[in-house]
């Protein structure tokens, strides 16, 4: 975080002793794509936030452990492709799942799917990919998980 | 400034903020929890995005297309792809924070391929992302991990060149 402000600074300083105007534009440029993306990123932290805090985290865990071979890793799959967890929260969770004796494979697959695939920001990717693209890219994503997670399962 | 789009855009997180001030007001404890996981977001949301569409802005100024579409267009081969991997691998922030990027990227004529590559990469290889992953679950888990998905996401790339059309391009996001 603290590097990119200071990366963003920098070019800021360099751009603008080169050329002003042309900053202004790049500028004026940037922030219409953010105010443009804003509303509908507010809408969808909304809802993740509600869903976190109706879906605990021991509910995440119970329901992951509960089932072994292909079928709890399609449920971890799916709980990946569907949820929106940030990294901090979702691999202190694998850890905890680790713990209670659910395999590796399983682990790898929820994570996979969880940075991979995005449900929830479905709205997002098909503003700037569109439908088809979206569509394709989280399906291929999807069915990488599961390879992925077969193999990491296969080799730990 | 056209307020009945404003008011039409910021609706739900103007209902949202009302409903957050009504919660600690009432003591009401769900409101309050929600509140406090929409915060850890929204601080991320806001300091982190405006930067990165600053870069972009300044990025779309002043890089010319050639560059773009020497080093990373459809002519780039497998060298292409492993400058989008290692850019993506510097960078940090949820999924959606690389969709500007890959628009400003396809706009210079980056190669449908390299696109989805670079997605790919910023979802699985980033080094923040790494080093967490590395104090919660292993190196050896890490690895492993990162060795299967990256030939993955290459081939996903190919695939997604493929049924999209080497014509193909990112939209701006509107």
């Amino acid at each position: 975080m603290l590097l990119l402000i200071f990366f963003t600074l920098f070019s800021i300083i360099l751009s603008l002793t080169v050329d002003a105007r042309k900053t202004l534009v790049g500028f004026k440029r940037g922030m219409g794509m953010f105010f443009n993306l804003l509303p509908v990123l507010l809408v969808i932290l909304i809802i993740v936030s509600a869903l976190l805090y109706f879906i605990p985290q021991n509910t995440i865990v119970q329901f992951l452990g509960a089932r072994s071979g292909i079928l709890g890793v399609l449920i971890a799959a799916l709980v990946g492709a569907i949820a929106l967890i940030p990294p901090f929260i979702a691999f202190p969770l694998a850890n905890i799942l680790l713990a209670k004796g659910v395999g590796y494979g399983v682990v790898a697959v929820f994570i996979t799917t969880l940075i991979m695939v995005g449900f929830v920001t479905l709205p997002i990717e098909i503003r700037y990919f569109g439908k088809k693209a979206a569509f394709w890219r989280n399906l291929l994503s999807f069915l990488a998980a599961l390879i992925i997670g077969t193999l990491v399962g296969a080799f730990m | 400034m056209n307020y009945r789009k404003l008011a039409k855009d910021y609706l739900w997180a103007a209902l949202f903020l009302l409903f957050s001030i009504g919660s600690a007001f009432l003591g009401f404890k769900p409101g309050i929890a929600i509140f406090r996981n929409f915060n850890v977001f929204i601080i991320e949301v806001l300091t982190f995005l405006p930067l990165m569409f600053l870069l972009v802005g300044l990025f779309d100024v002043w890089v010319p297309k050639e560059s773009i579409e020497k080093h990373i267009g459809r002519q780039s081969g497998l060298v292409g792809s492993l400058w989008v991997i290692l850019l993506a691998m510097l960078q940090a922030g949820p999924l959606y924070a690389a969709f500007p990027v890959a628009y400003i990227l396809s706009k210079k004529g980056a190669s449908v391929r390299n696109i989805f590559v670079y997605l790919g990469a910023f979802s699985c290889l980033k080094l923040p992302l790494l080093t967490f992953e590395i104090g919660f679950l292993g190196f050896k888990f890490t690895l492993l991990r990162s060795l299967f998905t990256l030939p993955l996401f290459i081939v996903i790339g190919v695939l997604m060149e493929k049924i999209l059309g080497k014509d193909y391009r990112v939209r701006e996001g509107k």
